[in-house]
């Protein structure tokens, strides 16, 4: 018999031995700075566990009924909020998209753009929903601004990506022609991008939604402003319902979305 | 693509006649439902703090400049603690989402009628409910602080991770499980040896930009009192020290573009 097996061992995911240990030491590290600078009161966890269960136990049984106009009148201002925006959002994300695209723009302008996409992606739209409602004043208007800047961002990033991505003879092809500018971009560059831009818009709609639902806490109207006064009125069933209702509809909104995808594709 | 002939001469036109038509009747039921939204918001809509807005805007601006650059060196704890909610949070979120995942997706999980709705039932609601609001709950069952955030944080984590994961699980090449299934593996080689490898970049390049997100969210999550950067520009807008808070906005700014560059690094570096 032969003592010496051939043994088949896995490779290692990080090849350099040094780098593996450094990264696991750096790790442990990090981990241990984040332990002792990081403040639990343990004490107040402890305190909080049967004041956490009253809480969570106030939610139930989830009441509809006694606020169902307020509840309503919120969804509805959210959906109104919500479509408004998607539509703003994406009608100023489409000249931005095209200067951050770097076959189209010349240099200025896709370094403006890239800017304007920067700055709209930093901030959280429950960030700027503080601000547009303190310049703007409480209602849903401030969240339809706060919705469309923030679309800006994430729509613009997403289709200039792909307006990068397209099949440059097609587009030489209409350029040849002749064509203008506004042609070249309409019949060389648009139809390829097409898909994505539905795509990409129906996601959207699906986010700005969710999102409608916490900028209302900060004064933006919507589900978010019943959510907040049903807390503030500590009417926990209240606001059981109300959770309950937004994540039925997002449910809705995104198999919906979802499937209009792949039915686009 | 039809060519239309007129008297003499012929024109090429996008569509033919019909889907022009149809064209037209989307943009104006489109049209249509924008101008009624609007209608509703701007009823509820005092117009006159709207076109009063950029003079807001220019006092506020005046307030903020030129920012007070002392007031950096007291941030310096709390974006510490805004990057550990959202390493920390990101981590315990995919460490959930890795075992739902595998529950509902379609080829991996050990019950399609049972386990798989209850998994994905978790991963929905977790993905529609906002880590503010997660906050805003927590908040109230661990107190504020750093501990709370870094909960919301991974609650709302589990479900986007999920979702993609399960989806990068249902899409794995069937014939390498099947390679790895003809030497007679067991359940659990063929997980590590067959399904473990083809997710593991799908796992890698979630998880990297789910924490590009979270750096963001982890900034707000401190307005509800849930620790982080967040607590700081709650109460500097609440003393209207605004020099402060152009602070703390560039603060966020710097945070999220080296999040940013870090993660364009790693994927690079990944891929």
């Amino acid at each position: 018999m032969n003592d010496k097996k051939v043994i088949w061992k896995r490779k290692p995911l990080i090849k350099n031995r040094l780098l593996r240990i450094g990264l696991i030491l750096l790790i442990s590290t990090y981990l241990l700075s984040v332990f002792l600078t990081t403040e639990i009161d343990w004490q107040r966890i402890l305190e909080g566990i049967p004041r956490g269960k009253n809480f969570i136990f106030a939610f139930f049984p989830p009441d509809f009924i006694t606020r169902s106009d307020e509840i309503l009148a919120g969804i509805f201002e959210s959906l109104w909020m919500t479509i408004v925006a998607t539509i703003v959002g994406i009608l100023i994300s489409i000249p931005v998209s095209l200067g951050a695209a770097k076959n189209i723009a010349p240099k200025f302008v896709y370094f403006l753009s890239r800017g304007v996409i920067t700055l709209s992606r930093s901030f959280q739209e429950v960030i700027l929903a503080i601000f547009f409602v303190k310049l703007m004043g409480f209602g849903p208007f401030a969240g339809m601004v706060t919705l469309s800047l923030s679309t800006i961002g994430f729509f613009a990033k997403l289709l200039s990506e792909d307006i990068e991505d397209i099949n440059k003879s097609q587009a030489e092809a209409i350029k040849s022609t002749g064509s203008s500018w506004f042609q070249w971009v309409n019949y060389g560059v648009q139809p390829q991008v097409m898909p994505r831009f539905i795509g990409l818009s129906l996601y959207r709609l699906d986010i700005n939604f969710r999102e409608s639902a916490v900028i209302g806490i900060v004064g933006g109207g919507g589900i978010g402003s019943t959510l907040n006064t049903a807390f503030d009125r500590y009417e926990f069933e209240t606001a059981a319902a109300v959770i309950i209702v937004i994540i039925s509809i997002v449910m809705i909104v995104e198999y919906t979305s979802s499937h209009l995808r792949k039915l686009i594709k | 693509m039809p060519i239309i002939k007129q008297k003499d001469y012929k024109t090429w036109k996008k569509f033919d006649r019909k889907r022009d038509l149809q064209n037209w009747l989307c943009w104006f039921l489109g049209t249509l439902i924008f101008s009624f939204c609007f209608g509703l918001i701007s009823s509820k809509t005092i117009w006159f703090y709207v076109f009063d807005s950029h003079n807001e805007a220019l006092d506020l601006l005046g307030r903020m400049f030129p920012p007070e650059t002392n007031y950096f060196f007291t941030l310096i704890k709390p974006i510490w603690d805004t990057l550990n909610i959202a390493t920390i949070g990101t981590t315990i979120g995919t460490l959930i989402a890795i075992p739902l995942a595998f529950l509902s997706a379609n080829n991996t999980t050990p019950s399609k009628k049972f386990l798989r709705p209850l998994a994905l039932f978790c991963i929905v609601s977790s993905r529609s409910i906002n880590s503010v609001i997660w906050a805003l709950l927590l908040v109230a069952v661990v107190g504020p602080g750093v501990l709370a955030g870094i909960i919301a944080i991974g609650l709302r984590s589990i479900g986007f991770c999920g979702k993609l994961l399960y989806e990068a699980i249902e899409e794995i090449d069937e014939n390498q499980i099947e390679a790895i299934e003809a030497t007679g593996a067991n359940k659990a080689q063929i997980m590590t040896f067959g399904i473990v490898p083809q997710i593991l970049p799908a796992f890698t390049s979630i998880s990297i930009y789910r924490w590009d997100i979270n750096i963001r969210e982890a900034t707000v999550v401190g307005l509800v009192g849930a620790g982080g950067i967040g607590i700081e520009l709650d109460a500097q807008i609440g003393d209207l020290a605004w020099a402060k808070v152009s602070v703390i906005l560039l603060a966020i700014v710097v945070a999220v573009v080296f999040s940013e560059w870090i993660t364009a690094k790693i994927r690079k570096a990944i891929i």
